[in-house]
């Protein structure tokens, strides 16, 4: 190896990259503009339309309603419902959207309730539709507080305390420090970004640097030069890592900055809401900055096992859109295991510890969390490292095969 | 000087086989002298020409460039030899001048060094005008001249060119042929592939004619000649590769 070739190699992928329109969109673009774009954006949108759809009222059709004025009537009144006129066909308009929910109540449901007879009420909702749904919890809410109040007035009525039906409250106390709540909320989120940027960082440069110089002719040329083609695979691939790290140091800058500022342009109301949560009892989730550190620490090793896989896989395709058609489908590749992370129960051992992807988004949920298993983080560090090894061996021996490098 | 003895090379296909795209191939090429490789498509130049720049290892036999051998002695093949051909492309996102410097570090040069040999080769091929324009924007001319430039960074001994007139407009073509005669009249040691006859004729001063990857003939122009007793070059070729319908069959393969 000499490092002094590396070096120059390096510094000129880097200059050719940085004047390459789509590394710089993959690798400061897209991170710094458009993934807190994107996350801020549609958390707001989300909010805005939950928010618009827990605010409108909800239409609803009563059935056999004509036998209790009281119970309609007091519906009527209650702002969060609109009732419509009962027709024949509302389960169709439900389908249809056009009535978010129906309910169902027994024609002389005032008079058994008085005579202390057992009815049954049926809400209709349409399963999976977002208003629907919403429109059926507030009828079973008014629903309870329908029977609640029968309840109370029928215990009256036989000169009981109310408190017979409600002997004791359930009240639930958090133990746990703000940056634990932060680490369990965003753990499996944090870890699943970043391998997502770390791997698309890579892909652009990756292509560029060996199947991009192929279909323009330069690699030929370059491997003319009485550089060892091992100097060439580490110089491309440290261009490679870095465009991969700045991807997720952008990222993650810019996602801090736009919190800030976020929270910045809340002012008051943030804090409002922080000490709102304190009273109610509730922690506001921070993320634990030494589990951040971590989080970092580990992912070095998947970068560059990203970095020479894809390299690897790139060099092998005679085109730019040969390169695409064979890295694009690894990213589900990679969405899987870091997706499988996030799911609950699935918990970090020994075994899942040398599963790559994996083993790394579940580390990351732990550190995030407060917890240190150092035995796994070092077994996944070093299996991270091993794997990334074989990774960059495996792409010089991809260098210096000619039927790879001048593949027809 | 280039040696090459018995050299061959052997392709792999899943579909066709085994391919001997150069067959048992020997020749020697000397300083102050052009060594025309002249044959059809297909026939074994490029290969040929790799195997001596050292971008493809030989299956058997071995090939020398100024002492070294390209199977044992690959990086110091390179240091002394520049390869130019119509596939050996500049970055297009480099100026002229930093596709040349950076050339000029890859063979070791340093800054000073480069700076002097960078100046010289700008004055010899008028290349000052756009030294700091990017190499995408280049006419073809101006990306031939910067190609030759890269070649020359560190005064290779040895210049291999393969077909590097291929697609040129003809003033291009021409600056390109007084050019690889200048190489031979500073001492150099020259090998030129080409299918093109004309050029043969105005250059070569050994001819090795190449055929289904064996050199089939070999000689000064006068020379070949008199073995198949025509004059004209494109007919000494056709029989030397054993006549029209070889060719064509060749071709198709």
């Amino acid at each position: 190896m000499n490092g002094k070739h590396i070096v120059t190699v390096y510094l000129k992928e880097l200059k050719d990259s940085l004047r390459d329109r789509r590394t710089l969109i993959s690798m400061i673009v897209i991170p710094t503009l458009i993934i807190p774009l994107l996350i801020f954006g549609v958390t707001t949108v989300m909010t805005r339309v939950m928010k618009q759809a827990h605010d409108e009222a909800t239409s609803v059709i009563v059935i056999n309603g004509a036998g209790s004025p009281a119970m309609v009537a007091a519906l009527k009144a209650d702002k969060k419902f609109r009732v419509i006129a009962p027709t024949d066909d509302y389960k169709q308009l439900i389908s249809d959207k056009k009535v978010r929910v129906a309910v169902e109540i027994p024609k002389d449901f005032e008079a058994s309730l008085k005579s202390g007879e057992h009815a049954v009420v049926t809400i209709y909702h349409y399963e999976g539709e977002l208003k629907s749904g919403m429109g059926a919890g507030e009828l079973e809410r008014f629903f309870r507080a329908w029977r609640d109040k029968t309840v109370a007035s029928r215990l009256t009525g036989r000169g009981l305390p109310a408190s017979l039906v409600d002997p004791f409250d359930v009240k639930r106390e958090n133990v746990a420090p703000p940056e634990k709540v932060g680490g369990n909320a965003f753990g499996g989120f944090i870890p699943y970004i970043i391998i997502i940027l770390c791997f698309t960082g890579a892909m652009y440069p990756a292509m560029d640097l060996t199947a991009g110089e192929k279909e323009r002719g330069t690699m030929e040329t370059l491997l003319c030069s009485p550089v060892s083609r091992i100097n060439i695979v580490i110089g491309k691939f440290l261009m490679v890592l870095t465009a991969s790290v700045t991807t997720i140091f952008l990222a993650m800058l810019s996602m801090a900055a736009s919190a800030a500022i976020g929270i910045m342009s809340l002012g008051g109301s943030a804090r409002q809401l922080a000490a709102g949560a304190k009273a109610a009892g509730n922690t506001i989730p921070t993320i634990d900055p030494l589990g951040l550190l971590g989080v970092v620490a580990m992912v070095a090793p998947v970068a560059v096992l990203f970095a020479a896989v894809l390299l690897a896989i790139s060099l092998f395709a005679k085109s730019y859109k040969e390169a695409q058609s064979y890295v694009s489908p690894l990213i589900i590749v990679i969405i899987m295991p870091a997706m499988l992370a996030t799911l609950p129960g699935i918990e970090l051992n020994a075994r899942l510890a040398l599963v790559p992807i994996l083993n790394l988004s579940l580390v990351c949920k732990e550190m995030l969390s407060g917890v240190w298993h150092w035995n796994l983080i070092m077994l996944i560090f070093g299996s991270s490292c091993f794997y990334a090894g074989v990774a960059l061996a495996f792409c010089v021996r991809m260098f210096n095969r000619e039927d790879v490098m001048f593949r027809v | 000087m280039i040696e090459a003895s018995h050299l061959t090379k052997i392709f792999k296909d899943k579909k066709r086989g085994e391919i001997r795209a150069v067959d048992d191939v020997s020749f020697t090429c000397r300083p102050g002298q052009i060594y025309g490789l002249l044959g059809a498509n297909g026939a074994g130049k490029t290969t040929t020409l790799r195997l001596l720049a050292t971008l493809l290892r030989p299956t058997s036999g071995f090939a020398t460039v100024c002492g070294h051998d390209v199977a044992t002695a690959a990086n110091e093949v390179r240091a002394n030899a520049g390869f130019l051909a119509a596939s050996t492309a500049l970055y297009g996102r480099l100026t002229a001048r930093e596709m040349i410097t950076y050339f000029g570090r890859l063979n070791s040069l340093n800054d000073s060094e480069i700076k002097a040999r960078l100046r010289h080769l700008a004055d010899e091929l008028d290349m000052h005008e756009f030294l700091d324009r990017r190499c995408d924007k280049f006419s073809t001319g101006m990306k031939q001249k910067t190609s030759i430039a890269r070649t020359l960074i560190h005064d290779p001994a040895v210049m291999i060119f393969d077909e590097p007139t291929l697609g040129l407009d003809v003033m291009t073509a021409r600056s390109i042929v007084q050019f690889v005669r200048e190489c031979r009249n500073r001492g150099k040691t020259v090998i030129y592939s080409t299918h093109v006859m004309s050029e043969v004729e105005k250059l070569c001063d050994v001819i090795g004619i190449i055929h289904g990857g064996r050199l089939v003939a070999e000689g000064t122009r006068p020379v070949l000649q008199e073995r198949f007793g025509e004059k004209d070059m494109e007919e000494i070729f056709v029989k030397a590769a054993g006549g029209e319908a070889a060719l064509v069959a060749a071709l198709n393969r």
